[in-house]
């Protein structure tokens, strides 16, 4: 039987999920980000739709909020309300996307309340440019990430598989997260 | 790659200890003020005759005035740290150092003879004030800056610059000890000048290193 996290007085639906995966919950946090990312899709798409600037980049943006969302979780001041941060960011990061399209006119874009309640799934169509960005990642760090994400394995096994400790294993995801960050901003600067 | 395989790798990521911003930024703030003023006590310390002058309402003039400036701008960037954040009725204090200057160039135009306008004006000291202040800001930006890049703010330009307008409130309060121009005529024309440079060297250091 799966844990529901524990909910407090006020609490909006993902602040005990994130309360949680900050204390180690991974399959609160997996389903934390998943839900994050078909509101941050719903959103983007929304915008988008709007400025008429197409569904090419959706999937960009829901990764780099994703991302961001992630290298920044642990200065949430784990009040009640997430949704205010996790919407600031993504707010941001949409109109980064739209100002890098050259979109020099931005409308309002709404808030996740107003769009969560038609929740996007990803289309498996879509490519993003992470590849494009990981290329500039350090190959041992390609391979860590690539492994994870894509082939689904775990630290452990990619640990063995590379003949590195799993603590080498976690520095490493967690530089290549970083620079992958740091890189997606350079690339799109 | 698909957003579900980004999440594999995220998930997998190993969860860091919280960082408390707020915290982490008033220790920057007092370390960098600690490292500036004990700088500023090695190379030139307050001047002789310190204790006649704090009697005096246009020396004490000088600290309300910095304070004015630090307290305001150190609130805001304590809080435009994180994203959801709002600058809120805060903003409206950062005008307070002004206003203040404004009423005490008002009063001193009043009491003293046009004559002497000028002389009070360039005083002494100007090239010091706009060499010192922004040295002894050195230490508050660069400790505030590197505190402040774990945050995130939709301003970085503007955040950096409202941390150089925090590590000048603090370089003002420490150099105004030395400052033998007490005239708020004086005051009133380089100290922002002076501030002025620490903001757009904050403002540029923010929109470098506060981008995330």
């Amino acid at each position: 039987m799966r844990e529901e996290p524990a909910v407090g007085r006020g609490d909006d639906k993902w602040a005990p999920m994130m309360r949680a995966a900050l204390k180690g919950d991974e399959a609160a946090y997996r389903r934390l980000l998943e839900e994050i990312g078909r509101a941050v899709r719903a959103m983007a798409r929304g915008a988008f739709s709007r400025m008429r600037v197409g569904d090419a980049d959706i999937e960009d943006v829901v990764q780099e909020t994703l991302l961001a969302i992630h290298l920044k979780r642990q200065t949430w001041d784990g009040g009640p309300r997430l949704t205010p941060w996790v919407n600031a960011i993504a707010r941001h990061k949409i109109i980064d996307a739209m100002r890098r399209r050259g979109a020099r006119r931005l409308e309002p874009i709404e808030d996740f309340e107003a769009v969560l309640a038609a929740p996007q799934a990803e289309d498996p169509h879509l490519r993003s440019d992470i590849e494009r960005v990981m290329q500039k990642l350090a190959p041992r760090q390609r391979e860590i990430v690539t492994a994870i994400s894509l082939d689904g394995q775990s630290i452990a096994a990619t640990a063995a598989r590379l003949s590195m400790s799993e603590v080498a294993v976690r520095v490493a995801l967690h530089r290549a997260l970083k620079s992958l960050a740091a890189a997606w901003r350079s690339a799109t600067q | 790659m698909k957003t579900a395989d980004l999440i594999n790798s995220l998930a997998a990521d190993p969860i860091a200890p919280p960082i408390h911003l707020g915290r982490r930024v008033s220790l920057a703030l007092a370390l960098g003020a600690a490292v500036s003023l004990a700088v500023f006590m090695a190379a030139l310390g307050p001047r002789p005759d310190f204790a006649e002058a704090a009697r005096t309402v246009r020396f004490d003039l000088k600290f309300v005035d910095a304070l004015a400036l630090l307290a305001p701008s150190a609130l805001l960037c304590w809080r435009l740290m994180r994203p959801d954040a709002r600058p809120g009725a805060l903003a409206l204090l950062l005008a307070a150092p002004f206003a203040l200057l404004a009423g005490a160039v008002v009063a001193e135009l009043s009491l003293v003879p046009p004559d002497l306008w000028g002389t009070r004006l360039i005083g002494t000291n100007w090239l010091h004030c706009l060499i010192l202040i922004p040295l002894l800001s050195i230490a508050p930006l660069t400790a505030l800056i590197l505190a402040m890049r774990a945050g995130a703010p939709l301003h970085p330009a503007l955040t950096g610059a409202l941390a150089g307008a925090a590590a000048a409130g603090v370089a003002a309060t420490i150099y105004a000890t030395n400052c033998t121009d007490d005239s708020p005529l004086f005051v009133a024309s380089w100290y922002p000048l002076a501030t002025l440079i620490v903001v757009a060297a904050g403002a540029f250091a923010g929109r470098r290193f506060l981008q995330w």
